[in-house]
Formats: C-alpha cells, structure tokens, sequence
C-alpha cells in the first residue's frame, strides 16, 4: 500500500476534481462521464435502497452532474456549497443557511457539530464532503484499476484549524489517508512553476465559488516560498449569484406579484439562470433573463454587463483589502510583482481582471496575467505535482520543495482576556512556540488554557480554536508549578499541543475541546468507505459498479424516443446514440473494465444534447411550479438519466 | 557541514548508533534524521551567536536545511522520522523566521544571554521602568501629540474635516519616524559592540540594546496610533 498512487484533489465550493502525475505532467482524471469537473453537488437518492459496495445500513447518495439535476427536482434531498460550512458553529451556520435551500437539523444543539437535514437523515458538512471525495476517489480507482488511499486535499489558503481539520476527517471518512493539506493558491503556484526556469516573485490571486485567498510566493531553485497570504473565506462566486438572484425575487415579486422564495425548486431554476447569466456576460456585453412565471406571465430582463459590474463592484472590493495587506506583510510594492496567477472560474469576470490589473499595475508594466492553465483545473493539477513530491518518487519533482505559512497568529487568552500572540501570522509552518504556564491557587492540580486564531486583540473576537485542560498538576504551592506547552502548527496547518510540568517532569494530560470539530471516535463512526478492501473485492465492485451504469443509461436511453424533446435532435445524433447503445449492449455483460468503460462514455456524451434539453425543459416546469413527478410524468421519467445535465464547466 | 560545538553532549544516534554531539540535525556517520536538537537557534544553523548575520547565506541555509529535513521529505518513513521530521523543520522554520529579523534577533540573543524582554516582562515592573511611559526627552512632544490624536477622533466621530490637524499630526509621524530611523541605527551600532567585543563590552551593549528596544517599542505604538487614527 505505501506504493500506491497518491491522487491530488480540489475540494471546491462549486467543483471537485482529481488529478495524479502522469510521467512529469499533472493530468486530471475525468469521471465515468468524461466531465474533468464533479460537481460539489451531494443527493439523498430516495428510490435505491442499496448499491454495490456501500456498507449496510448506509443511506445512498449520488455526487456530482447526476445530483444537481435533483436540485430542482427534490431540493429538500440535496445540498451543494458545503465547503462553505466546513468547521463552522452552529451560529454562524445558521447566518450562512440564510442563502440556501437546505436547513439544519431540529435537534442540533450549541457546541455540537451542525447537523444538515437532508430527506428524512441528517449529515454533518465533513459527511456531505466524503461524499464528494468517494466519489474522486472511485474516479480515480475506476481509472487505474487499482485501489487508491493516499491523497493530497487542497484548502483554501485563508482556511482556520477548525476548518482543515474538518477537511482532513471528510478524507479519513472518504476513505483516504491525507497525506497533506496544500492551500489552493500555493498549488496553483505549483502547477504554473513546474519548468523550474521560473524565478522571481508571484502573486496568485484566487476567486473561487466560496472563497478568496491572495499569497504571495517567491520562487527560486525549485523552492516555493510563500511570503504571506491572506484572504476571506466567505466570499465568492456565489456571492454574486446571490445577488443577481435576489434581483430577480424582488422583480418578479414587485412586477408579477408572485413570491418564488416559497419555493425552493424555483430559486434554485432561478439560480441556475443567474449562473447563467453571469457566465454569459463574461463574454458578452449583455445577458437576458427570461422565465415563463406561474401565472403565464414572463419575466425578462437585460443585464447589460455596465450594470453588472456595478451590481458586483461591492464584492469584488472586497478582495482589495487582503491583497494590499499580503503586500505589506510581505514587505514589498505592487511594483515587486514578477507574476500574477488567476485561479478560481470567478477570475474569467473581466471586471475582476481589470481590478487585478489595477491592484499590482500589471499593464502599466506591460504585464498581463497567467491564465494559461485552466482556472477551474489549475489547484487540482498543483495538488498532483504536491502529491507526486510526496511520493518522492519522481525526476520531475525531486527538486522541488513548498514552503508555506500559516494564515492566522495563534493565540492564547491571557488575563483579562487580551489575546498573547504566540505564532505570528504568515510563519512558515511547521511553527512552534513554547509557553509556560503555572497555578494561581495552593495544590491547584488542573489549569485551562484558550487558544485562539486571528489577528484581534481581544480573545472575544478571534476565533476561538480549542480549550485545553491541562490535568495532574502535582499539588503544590500557588505559582510554583512549571508547564511547559509546546504549540506546534504541523506542515497541514493544524495546530497540535503537548505538554510537561517541568518541576515533576510529569507529562501533563491534555483534554482538547476543540471549539468546533469531531472527536476521533465520532469521524470513526462517520467513517462510509474504509481503507481495507482487498484487490479482487475491489476488481469485483468496480465491475458490478461499471455494469449498473451501463444499465442505467441503456435504459435511460431506450425510453428516450418517447419524449416529445427527441424529435428535436438531428438523424445524425440518434444514429450515433444508436450505434453507441449497440456497442455498450454488447460490451455489457463481458468483464472487460476498459471496453465497458470507453463505451459507456461514448453513449454518454452521444446523448448529452437530449440532456440538455431534458434539463432545460426541467428548469421552465420547475419556474413555472409544476411539480417535478408531474414533469416526470411528462418526460417519460427520462430525468432519471445518469447525466442528464450538460457538464458544469463554464469556460 | 554544521559546526560541532565544545559544550555539545555526545548521544548516540538510533539508526546507527554511532555516538555525535547532541547539536546535529542528521547523524554524521549515516545521515539519518535526528530528534531536534538541544542547541539555540544560532546553533541550528551552525552560528555563534551573532548580531550581524549576512542574510543571504542565512537564507540559502534554510533553504538547503529544508530540503533535507521537511516532513515532505519523510510522508512515506516510518512514525519517528516523520515526527523527528516536523519537530526538526518546526525548530528550523522558528529559528529563521528568529535569525533572519533585526529586532526578534535581538531580542532572542538578549534572551539567551538571560534579559527579560517584551511587555510582559517590563509589565512585571520589577527592574525598569514602565515602558509605557513616554522617554523622559519626548514627554511635551507626546503630550501635545495625544492631545492632537484625540482631537482628530472627535472630529472624525463628529464626521468633521480637519485638514489643519491631520496635516500636523502627519509631519508629527514624520518625525517620530525618523526618530525609530535613528533608533534603529543606535541598535546597529550596539550589535557591532556587542559581536566584536569582550564579555565587559557586552554587558555594557545589551544594556544600552535593552534601552533601546523599549524606546524603540515606546515609538512605534507611537507611530502605529498615529497611522491608524489618521487613516480612520
């Protein structure tokens, strides 16, 4: 096992992919629907009771494309964008559910992990996301035809302890040992700064679905030195789909008085327009809205892309004032900026190139920024090469090395509760500091200790990480008691504390209340793929999995005609949908892995236009508050086609 | 190689067992990773310690030491080398980002050399003298500043122009800026002392570098309030 393949992943707001080295040159692997991006989409499948290969009395689940088709279908049995709740607190999920259609649990309480209703079950954010990373991680072993436990996960470079630790148990529970946590922008950095000709000083400057970073790196003999970072955790692409959303709920309200925020089909049709929308003003200089109403009525509406980077202008502000802080903390001027790096899809806004422009006087200097690499892949393809260097196995990436920080000073509360900084900000981790502390009572035999994160004065606002309890204390007489706290931020991010009362030379106990985060034990029951499958168990499952794709979509397809949306389709397109029905038929009940699979993919993609249009029809239906079992009834039940929707990938 | 250090404790190494001096991040015989060691930071990088340290080697240093020692090294050894590993470059990482800072640097070998240092040890006011209380020579400047500070709050809080205010309290940045500048060159002298000089001398510059961290500490809170308020 401690040969196998190491797999990078980019766990994203909106689109998870997984990429490995081939020879010296990160590639991402596509899944079984040739699509390179799996949608960070999570559903509760209400119809099958079992699938191959789940352990018993686990709910099944679809991930990715397939899911996000139940987004409009049955939004109560779906979630997306759990990154942005990863190793948060009740409160502050509660604030952020105010944006979605999914809600907590009745019985969530203070101090616990939130809870997420989802049909009739409930599932923490790191549950939702070892969904997601199964469902990578079967790509991945679909691909190579081999198990595959290790991986690298990337984060968000500005992410808390709370949050890596969530990452790293939404692994453990996926089934993966994670090897390393590699923030996002300083894999970008990774996979631009793979011909080792590059030296100098660059910026990446990364607006994903959820989350903004800026790090700034320096670059030199193969050593990637991140200078500092900084960033905000809840700003993103979605942030502006918010917005235009909201525009339209108040229009169609104000104009048509009908109030869509009832029903959670209908934002979601109506997101998907916004998404739409925004994308298309990428391009072009005006985008339409136009949506058949329950009523009949239409609402249509221009976006010329004037108003839309004024509508926008607030967000996009917002990433200003962590880059010039990075700057400032990396003690140089804009003007130091060898390179700049775009990553995250929200970088294809133009207004957000003309605000990188600006930020570091990138035409002045006749520079433009680097979008070679695809922005949606480029942080899973540096996961791969950080994946390839852990594995140190390789020519291409032998000499190459990453050195980077920890995003917020660790602190602890001292008297009075002001913050004592221990770790600095942009330290290069792994970090350490050694605290001492002593009793303030005669035979006092415990002492709490809070630590915090964040750059405040006050522990009250920081984030608090954990309380520590440091128990056996030898009773002795007040203040003569010596512990000696070592805090160290590992190489992930994460904080880990042991420690020693020195006068005794007992090693105190540590009881760690992490603020927010499961216990060993809990992740160990959430676990819903475990390591150990031996190799012809493996071979077995990959084939009963391969077969009932391929039975799915036959089926899927054989009902097709009788839609009313085939006649849409050229003779061309069912020809090739019939040939490629024939060969996978065929191919079917043979136990050849790579026939099976290649011919499911052609089918696949033969018939990704009667998707489409499958999955236009559903989002009109959904606005105009038709049910979608009534819509069902109409398409024939054809929705329940594996990949119905086009590939979320918005170039 | 790193330098071997007379006070250094022979302990022998657990791969090997060849015995070495306790101040080594890899055994010399068979180059297998250590537990950290017991040496200060100058030491990790095989220095004496030092006030003027050329940089540029420093850095490159670390970067060699961190090629060998980082836990990406050792993602696929066994349980005590990966912990060796992380425990090792946690020492390296704290020591550069130590070594490589004029004032941490200083501080850190005053430290070392047993001075008591920061806030919250001047707080314990046992020896000195409240370092939040302004050097006798700047008290009037000080006074009339923190009169102007408040004033401009007012003013911003009242929503307030006050050109005339802001543009004083700004060349009174200046100045106390140019006063950390000649702090700072004091402090460059004293390490010149301090690296070139006998024990008597040392004594002497670590207690004029004490004196001058505080003044130092004193003017750029000085001068941070003043940025911040002007900014708001």
């Amino acid at each position: 096992m401690a040969d196998g393949r190491v797999v990078g992943i980019d766990l994203g707001t909106t689109n998870s992919l997984v990429a490995y080295m081939e020879g010296d040159k990160p590639v991402v692997i596509p899944g079984v629907d040739g699509s390179n991006l799996v949608p960070s989409v999570v559903a509760l499948d209400p119809i099958r009771t079992s699938e191959p290969g789940a352990a018993p009395g686990r709910p099944t689940v679809t991930v990715g494309n397939s899911a996000r088709k139940a987004l409009i279908e049955t939004p109560e049995r779906v979630i997306y964008s759990v990154k942005r709740l990863m190793g948060r607190g009740l409160e502050e999920v509660g604030r952020e559910l105010k944006y979605f259609p999914f809600r907590l649990a009745d019985d969530v309480e203070e101090g616990e992990v939130p809870r997420i209703q989802l049909g009739e079950l409930k599932f923490t954010p790191p549950e939702i996301s070892a969904y997601v990373l199964r469902q990578l991680k079967r790509n991945a072993e679909r691909f190579f035809g081999q198990p595959v436990t290790q991986a690298v996960i990337t984060v968000p470079a500005y992410f808390n302890d709370a949050q890596r630790q969530a990452t790293k148990d939404a692994g453990r529970m996926a089934g993966l040992d994670v090897l390393r946590l590699v923030n996002e922008p300083t894999a970008a950095a990774l996979a631009y700064g793979l011909d080792r000709a590059k030296e100098g000083t660059i910026a990446v400057y990364d607006l994903g679905g959820g989350t903004f970073d800026i790090s700034i790196l320096k670059l030199r003999d193969g050593i990637f030195e991140v200078q500092s970072t900084n960033g905000d955790t809840h700003l993103g692409g979605d942030d502006i789909d918010n917005l235009l959303v909201a525009i339209a709920l108040d229009e169609i309200h104000a104009e048509h008085g009908i109030d869509l925020r009832a029903s959670p089909g209908a934002v979601q049709a109506l997101r998907k327009a916004a998404i739409d929308a925004k994308v298309r003003l990428s391009t072009e200089t005006s985008a339409r809205f136009d949506i058949e109403l329950p009523n009949g009525d239409r609402y249509q509406r221009e976006i010329p892309r004037a108003v839309f980077e004024l509508l926008i202008e607030p967000v996009l502000e917002r990433t200003a004032g962590p880059c010039r802080q990075a700057l400032a903390d990396a003690g140089i001027t804009p003007e130091q900026i060898d390179e700049v790096v775009l990553v995250g899809g929200s970088t294809r806004i133009p207004a957000v190139r003309q605000l990188v422009d600006d930020l570091f006087h990138l035409r002045a200097r006749g520079k433009r920024p680097h979008v070679e690499l695809n922005p949606d892949e480029v942080v899973a393809l540096g996961a791969a090469v950080q994946a390839d260097i852990l594995a140190g196995a390789s020519k291409a990436t032998e000499e190459m090395l990453l050195l980077d920080v920890t995003p917020l000073s660790l602190g602890i509360e001292a008297l009075g509760g002001v913050v004592a900084r221990i770790i600095p900000r942009n330290s290069t981790v792994p970090a350490s500091a050694i605290e001492h502390f002593t009793t303030g009572v005669d035979g006092q035999t415990n002492v709490a200790i809070h630590v915090v994160q964040g750059e405040r004065e006050l522990a009250a606002d920081c984030r608090s990480l954990a309380r520590f309890d440091l128990k056996g204390i030898p009773p002795m007489s007040a203040g003569l008691p010596r512990i000696e706290v070592r805090f160290l931020i590992d190489a992930d991010g994460i904080l880990q504390v042991s420690a020693r009362e020195q006068r005794s030379g007992k090693t105190a106990q540590i009881e760690v209340k992490p603020t927010y985060g499961l216990t060993d034990e809990q992740v160990e029951d959430m676990i819903i793929d475990s390591f150990d499958h031996a190799e012809e168990d493996f071979a077995r499952r990959l084939l009963i999995e391969a077969r009932n794709e391929a039975e799915t979509i036959l089926a899927a397809v054989e009902r097709a005609p009788r839609n009313p949306l085939w006649q849409q389709l050229s003779s061309g397109e069912k020809e090739a949908i019939a040939k490629a029905r024939d060969r996978l038929a065929a191919v079917k009940q043979g136990t050849d892995m790579a026939a099976l699979r290649e011919a499911t993919i052609v089918l696949d993609q033969a018939t990704r236009h009667f998707a489409e249009l499958m999955m236009d029809a559903a989002v009109s239906s959904a606005i105009r508050g038709k049910t979608m079992a009534a819509a069902g009834e109409n398409l024939d039940e054809t929705v329940t086609a594996p990949h119905p929707m086009a590939a979320a990938e918005f170039k | 190689m790193l330098k071997t250090l007379e006070s250094a404790v022979p302990v022998a190494c657990w791969s090997c067992s060849v015995a070495h001096n306790d101040f080594t991040l890899f055994c010399p015989h068979c180059s297998k990773i250590q537990p950290p060691p017991g040496g200060d930071y100058f030491a990790v990088f095989g220095l004496e310690p030092r006030l003027n340290l050329d940089l540029p080697a420093l850095e490159k240093e670390f970067h060699r030491l961190s090629r060998k020692l980082h836990p990406d090294r050792f993602a696929r050894s066994g349980e005590h080398e990966r912990q060796w590993s992380l425990a090792d470059t946690a020492l390296l990482n704290d020591a550069y980002r130590t070594l490589k800072d004029p004032l941490r640097r200083t501080e850190y070998l005053l430290k070392l050399r047993g001075a008591e240092i920061g806030e919250e040890a001047a707080a314990d006011g046992n020896s000195r003298k409240d370092p939040s209380r302004a050097p006798a020579d700047l008290l009037e400047e000080v006074f009339e500043l923190n009169m102007q500070l408040d004033e401009l709050r007012e003013a911003h809080a009242a929503g307030e122009e006050s050109a005339a205010l802001e543009s004083s309290l700004a060349a009174a940045k200046q100045k106390f800026e140019a006063l950390l500048a000649e702090v700072d060159r004091d402090l460059r002298q004293q390490w010149q002392a301090w690296d070139a000089g006998d024990e008597t001398a040392r004594e002497a510059a670590q207690k004029a570098m004490m004196a001058l961290l505080d003044r130092r500490r004193y003017l750029s809170n000085l001068v941070r309030d003043v940025t911040g308020t002007l900014g708001a």
